[in-house]
């Protein structure tokens, strides 16, 4: 849990009180308050990710925790839908605290910012299902590197987390409004500075397709390696 | 009535066809053993009859349910103790058995109420607050054990129950299968120790490249497939001697190792032999279940 929230709050106050200084008012809002929002997200993303691969590779392959579970009246189905869940919980709870270290700074404008909750279970989902995926793939703990050198730390760069994604070239903001993290920012920014986001639905509708379509993915692949 | 049949299975993985049609029955109240070499296909059967893969053919009932259909329900009044322990590191002793217990959806106040009495039957009275760290193999086993009963079930599967323990250990876990036999609990055993199956077992069936090669009680196999004396030979120039003479004075002289096994039915000339040859040691014994097993599933090592 330290792991989890020391993480994103280092990153927060970091580069908001050292680089936020030469960047006065330059999104509209203070850089801390834009990197708060940014830190939300990001953290939630780390944490589902974490929980699901190396915590429930853990408990699939090293620990054989789901085998002896199945020998119990429950599917893996069932363990699956309970993984997703709990990775997902467990990210909010992350996405709360640095919420509430924000709202203690003074970052966090309104009320509307509670709205931000279901964003955050629905962003967690989403990063768990996809988390599923590679755990139902990796043949060892190493595997997992490879998903957060080539998926978590582009779309921290790519999606909004430190700067807009207007700074982009087109190609890559193109690239950028497909991946997960970014509707997570979309939605997050602007309910923490009293605005109701824009095309707020759509944002809804992509994070719930990221969380239903790779939750689907991760139960064939871990079927697959489970139950052959 | 019986509690679980299965009749025709098959399963394969790819090319490899695991289990090759198998018949089984298990009617209540019985100890029943499935024996055979490493890769006979002793788990697979058991996890196809737990419903947690799927036969490509044939038909498993469990408590008359079909699975793996309606395993969820079957399993319900099933325990099962897994080859390799996979008790939850991250709880203690007496949280591994509730933990487990709620797995079945049993209130916790049952489940407080059955835990003293399962941590008495595991020997781990004292240990209800230890981390499972702590334990040794045969603890870890027990408790395992103990876990497979939170839900009082009718059927108790063990895949291997003794493998890598020492002999008090083993002895300790016999003596708990035996008391819950003496219950009325039904017991599917899968093993490789012969002396295991010999003493627990009421039937048995030997299984070897994913068929039952032979079934029956413990007795009836050694009576059907095996003379009932053996003389075991070693030392130099036993192998020189049992081309010489044991063949000759024995109906039947195998060789595993550097021990030669003579079996028939008098072995009076051939102990008179070897009386007269001190270079070799030998050991004269009545025939008993890993002859038979021995005997029908070759002498040659498996991996």
């Amino acid at each position: 849990m330290l792991g989890n929230l020391a993480d994103p709050m280092i990153y927060m106050l970091g580069f908001g009180y050292g680089l936020g200084h030469m960047l006065p008012d330059a999104f509209g809002t203070s850089y801390i308050a834009f990197i708060a929002a940014g830190t939300v997200c990001s953290s939630i993303m780390m944490s589902a990710s974490f929980e699901a691969m190396y915590s429930g590779f853990s408990r699939m392959h090293m620990q054989k925790t789901w085998d002896a579970i199945m020998n119990a009246p429950i599917s893996l189905d069932d363990i699956l839908i309970a993984e997703t869940t709990w990775a997902a919980s467990k990210s909010l709870l992350s996405g709360c605290a640095v919420l509430l270290v924000a709202a203690a700074l003074g970052l966090v404008k309104s009320w509307l910012a509670v709205w931000t909750i279901p964003v955050m279970l629905l962003t967690g989902l989403a990063f768990a299902g996809m988390g599923l995926v590679v755990t139902a793939l990796a043949p060892s703990y190493d595997f997992f590197m490879y998903y957060f050198t080539l998926v978590i730390t582009p779309m921290m760069m790519m999606c909004g987390v430190f700067f807009p994604t207007d700074q982009w070239p087109q190609a890559l903001q193109q690239v950028a409004a497909l991946l997960p993290l970014t509707h997570a920012v979309a939605l997050v920014r602007p309910l923490m500075n009293d605005t109701v986001p824009v095309a707020w639905g759509m944002h809804l509708a992509m994070l719930a397709l990221f969380a239903i379509i790779s939750f689907q993915i991760a139960l064939a692949f871990t079927r697959r390696r489970l139950l052959k | 009535m019986t509690y679980l049949s299965v009749h025709g299975v098959r399963k394969s993985y790819g090319e490899h066809e695991v289990v090759a049609g198998i018949d089984l029955e298990l009617k209540p109240g019985e100890c029943f053993g499935l024996l055979g070499p490493n890769g006979a296909g002793k788990t697979t059967t058991l996890r196809l009859c737990l419903g947690l893969t799927e036969p490509d053919a044939g038909t498993i009932r469990m408590f008359d349910l079909p699975v793996p259909v309606e395993a969820r329900q079957a399993r319900a009044r099933a325990g099962v103790v897994p080859q390799i322990d996979n008790l939850d590191p991250d709880f203690t002793v007496a949280e591994n058995l509730l933990v487990y217990g709620r797995y079945f959806g049993l209130a916790d106040a049952l489940l407080y109420a059955r835990i003293p009495s399962l941590l008495e039957f595991a020997g781990l009275a004292n240990r209800g607050d230890d981390n499972i760290k702590a334990l040794s193999g045969g603890m870890k086993r027990r408790l395992t054990l103990a876990r497979a009963l939170i839900n009082d079930p009718d059927l108790i599967f063990l895949d291997e129950p003794t493998t890598g323990l020492d002999p008090q250990a083993r002895h300790l876990i016999w003596e708990r299968l035996r008391n819950l036999l003496s219950q009325g609990k039904t017991i599917f055993l899968t093993t490789h120790f012969m002396d295991e199956a010999e003493r627990l077992c009421h039937r048995l069936a030997i299984m070897d490249h994913g068929r039952v090669i032979v079934s029956g009680s413990p007795r009836e196999l050694v009576r059907a497939h095996i003379e009932p004396q053996v003389v075991e030979i070693f030392g130099d120039g036993a192998e020189a001697w049992a081309t010489a003479q044991g063949s000759r004075l024995s109906e039947r002289c195998e060789r595993t190792g550097e021990t030669v096994f003579c079996y028939a039915h008098n072995v009076d000339a051939l102990l008179h032999d070897l009386e007269q040859r001190p270079e070799l040691h030998y050991l004269h014994r009545s025939a008993n279940l890993e002859d038979v097993f021995l005997r029908l599933t070759g002498r040659d090592l498996r991996d």
